[in-house]
């Protein structure tokens, strides 16, 4: 198929549609409400569900109950909408059904601003909900990418029974790229062993995710974790640029690691042995790349638009073994390449030390750089 | 900002600061009969407001009295958390359709049905302005949004909510009546209802809210004569204007001046 | 290769439709584009600008600091990206909603009457194609016949009568600026 230019919310909300999506329940919220007014025409023109919710909270709960029928379907909102849906969240993973959540970030906390953020790392990768569950994080950088990933969070979603997020900032969702659709896959809906659909010339089954019985509560959760095992074998993904001769890697994901691109190509046009690593997928993270990273270089740059929350990450995967420094805006403030750039130099020009906490020397390069007072 | 014919005289609830409504918009005229009422009754510096998350979302930026900001849908909940801590303040919230009657209807239902000692400020203008005009609970049948591209099928996505219909049902109400802000004479009488709202609310008599119906000709896609048109033709025949509760207790409220 | 650009100007003068025939242009010629608008509240009645990179690499960052081209529609833009422009850079300026002369003599400015010459084809919207067409002549990697095409192919069916008129608009913009090229100090 040939590119088009497509403007990244309303491309997801139509790859959404060509990998099968049978249903979508939405509430409207900036930077997102694209996706839900591209698929209040769409989906209804080819007769599948579309339901404006009540609320986040009525959406993400329509989502649990199509989803337990083994149905493709999907919810997408932004940063306040998605912390309402956290309880469904929890719920949807102690249920072990598939469910896709798209959260086009913008600035928090609290009702902040509609401008492009990363903030929502640590709420999508690390929990948000109540309880012990994993699931599958993925962050696009481009148009094209959340094309492909959409695609694919359905499938893994529904090959691990596991809530499968895309999360990305609001700059991708309103930015426009020349990209490919993948052709119209046709609707199968499987009858998964789980499904509840009506009883019919079968057992009856049950959905559900209380297990009184703290035992039963504890072989749930073994089996969550087992199941997160396979997924951070097999479903790890990342991209490299210049990393084979790299003495100094900058980690960044989304934007954030586009824009640091184009910090590492001019610091490679001065010589300086710059490469990136950008992590498409945050959960499962590339823990082991970094791992084997560590060897070659003399420190990391972490860049997120936010105020430190995948560096844990990075910091967890290179254990101290060399300098890890960080440089975020958060609040809503996409980097400019100079500034990161300005990192890189920082970092060549050394001296560097192994911090516990660079979020620190950041906070006061940070007052320093904005010229405003440390209160 | 309307331009009826009224004199317009900026009260002292009011501050300076221009608003950031679109030309036509009633959000502005609501905000002043509100800030004229407080300061007629001589309670704007006891007064607490809580903004919801709407195109009203700045409201603390007019309103020269303390102010918070509740999350979307939740003023009702807020406003009941300080009224219950300062009972000799006057506590109101001002809502949009969206924010009241799709994602906060938890709220207000139960804020209405506590007989919370609040003021309530409802402003009906058929879609959800701030996010650039999508289908509410209160958009009429057949009428286009962003998210009904269409024409609301009330087939798929239901019917209108009568909200002063509803509350009107519980015990705890005082006071709630639906007004409009489609010309001079309508404007007038919802201020009247604004005071008695706030009245019920000084004597301890319940729950109060105004219903207002009110304009967006910005994503309406009308000039702000054909919106205060629209809502005359349209909306008031949909969302008749009465008064849908007034207990015994404020029928007896005398207001002077 | 790769250039950055930044259209601005009040929200209504087209500022976005006309980053995005640059984008389809480029699109069509094979290249990398990202195009990207200022976006929220103050879209209504306020600026407005979007930000234009096409390369012939995958693109890093969407957004630039000191764009090497710009286009002002308004006097607020002219003031900031008269500021922002790198060095060597060329700037556009509608001319009909400026009256001051540029303070840097580090860039080029090319002055564009762009609301006369829209009017003058007889409709005022196309202000932004005459801009457009203007900025050609410092973005050598795009041609009046690749932004035509780009029109015919990507304008809406039902705007597809409007075409003669915005291939005029953006071939008046071109030839203004390539004479006013001439004249500006490099
Ligand atoms: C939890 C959450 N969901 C969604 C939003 C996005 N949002 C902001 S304003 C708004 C609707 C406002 O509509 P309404 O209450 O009718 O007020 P109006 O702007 O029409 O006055 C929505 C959905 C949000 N801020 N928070
Ligand atoms: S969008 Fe509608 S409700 Fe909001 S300020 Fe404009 S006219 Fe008023
Ligand atoms: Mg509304």
């Amino acid at each position: 198929m040939p590119k088009e230019l497509w403007k990244g919310n309303e491309a997801i909300a139509e790859a959404a549609v060509r990998a099968g999506l049978e249903a979508y329940f939405g509430y409207p919220i900036t930077p997102q409400t694209e996706i839900l007014e591209y698929l209040s025409r769409r989906m209804p023109e080819l007769g599948r569900a579309f339901v404006q919710a009540e609320s986040e909270l009525g959406a993400i709960n329509m989502v649990y109950g199509a989803a337990c029928t083994g149905a493709r379907v999907m919810s997408s909102s932004s940063s306040p909408g998605v912390s309402l849906m956290m309880e469904g969240l929890s719920y949807i993973a102690g249920t072990e059904i598939p469910a896709v959540l798209v959260n086009v970030m913008r600035g928090g906390p609290g009702l902040g601003n509609i401008a492009p953020a990363q903030s929502d790392y640590n709420q999508a990768v690390r929990g948000g909900g109540h309880g012990d569950y994993p699931r599958i994080v993925l962050a696009p950088a481009s148009v094209q990418e959340a094309i492909d990933l959409m695609a694919l969070s359905f499938d893994l979603a529904e090959k691990y029974r596991m809530i499968a997020m895309m999360i990305l900032d609001g700059s991708v969702g309103q930015m426009m790229e020349p990209a490919e659709m993948p052709a119209m896959r046709e609707i199968r809906r499987r009858d998964y062993e789980w499904a509840v659909n009506g009883a019919m010339n079968r057992e009856r089954r049950i959905l559900t995710s209380i297990y009184l019985n703290p035992l039963d509560e504890e072989k749930t959760n073994l089996r969550l974790a087992e199941r997160w095992n396979e997924v951070k074998t097999n479903e790890v993904r990342y991209k490299e640029y210049f990393l084979d001769d790299a003495k100094y890697v900058v980690v960044g994901f989304g934007t954030a690691g586009r824009v640091a691109l184009s910090a590492v190509r001019e610091a490679r046009a001065h010589g300086v042995k710059v490469g990136l690593l950008r992590p498409i997928t945050v959960s499962p993270f590339p823990y082991e790349a970094l791992n084997q990273l560590t060897g070659q270089v003399e420190a990391f740059l972490v860049v997120e638009m936010n105020a430190g929350q995948m560096l844990d990450d990075v910091q967890l995967a290179v254990r101290g073994r060399v300098p890890v420094e960080f440089y975020g805006r958060p609040g809503g403030v996409v980097p400019f390449h100079d500034e990161i750039l300005d990192e890189i130099r920082r970092l060549v020009s050394g001296p560097l030390a192994v911090s516990s906490n660079p979020r620190d020397s950041w906070l006061t390069r940070m007052y320093r750089n904005l010229k405003i007072a440390v209160p | 900002m309307t331009t009826d014919n009224l004199v317009y005289e900026r009260p002292e609830a009011f501050t300076e600061t221009p608003t950031h409504y679109c030309p036509g918009c009633t959000h502005g005229v609501a905000h002043r009969l509100v800030a004229e009422v407080l300061e007629e009754m001589g309670v704007v510096n006891k007064t607490v407001g809580v903004a919801p998350v709407g195109c009203s979302v700045f409201a603390y930026n007019y309103f020269d009295a303390d102010f918070v900001e509740a999350p979307h849908g939740r003023a009702p909940a807020m406003a009941t958390g300080i009224k219950r801590v300062l009972p000799d303040r006057v506590v109101f919230t001002y809502q949009g359709d969206g924010d009241l009657a799709s994602i906060g209807m938890g709220e207000i239902v139960h804020a209405a049905a506590r007989g919370e000692n609040i003021t309530v400020i409802f402003i009906n203008n058929a879609n959800y302005g701030m996010t650039g005009g999508q289908m509410a609970p209160t958009t009429l049948p057949g009428m286009k949004t962003t998210s009904s591209p269409n024409g609301r099928d009330v087939e798929t996505q239901g019917y209108p909510i009568k909200v002063s219909e509803m509350l009107s049902t519980l015990d705890g109400v005082g006071y709630c009546v639906r007004r409009s802000l489609h010309d001079p004479k309508n404007i007038r009488l919802a201020k009247k209802a604004i005071r008695a709202a706030f009245e019920t609310q000084m004597r301890g008599l319940g729950f109060s809210m105004v219903e207002l119906l009110s304009t967006c000709p910005t994503n309406w896609g009308m000039t702000p004569v054909a919106s205060m048109k629209f809502v005359a033709e349209h909306m008031v025949p949909a969302y008749p204007l009465g008064d849908y509760k007034v207990s015994d207790a404020v029928k007896q409220i005398k207001v002077q001046g | 290769m790769q250039k950055e650009i930044i259209i601005a100007g009040f929200g209504g003068q087209g500022v976005l439709f006309g980053g995005q025939v640059l984008a389809y242009a480029a699109m069509d010629n094979g290249l990398n584009v990202t195009w990207i608008p200022s976006y929220g509240p103050e879209m209504r009645g306020g600026t407005a600008n979007c930000t234009v990179v096409i390369a012939d690499r995958e693109i890093g960052s969407p957004l630039v600091k000191n764009p090497p081209l710009a286009v002002a529609l308004n006097l607020p833009s002219f003031d900031k990206y008269e500021e922002m422009l790198a060095p060597g850079g060329t700037l556009v300026v509608n001319q009909s909603m400026v009256d001051r002369a540029p303070k840097r003599n580090d860039i080029h400015v090319i002055f564009v009457p762009c609301n006369e010459i829209a009017e003058e084809i007889g409709d005022r919207r196309l202000l932004n194609m005459t801009a457009v067409g203007a900025l050609l002549t410092a973005l050598p990697e795009i041609k009046l016949e690749d932004l035509e095409k780009a029109l015919e192919n990507h304008l809406p069916e039902k705007h597809k009568k409007l075409l003669p008129k915005n291939f005029e608009a953006l071939k008046r913009g071109f030839v203004h600026a390539q004479k006013e090229w001439d004249k500006v100090p490099a």
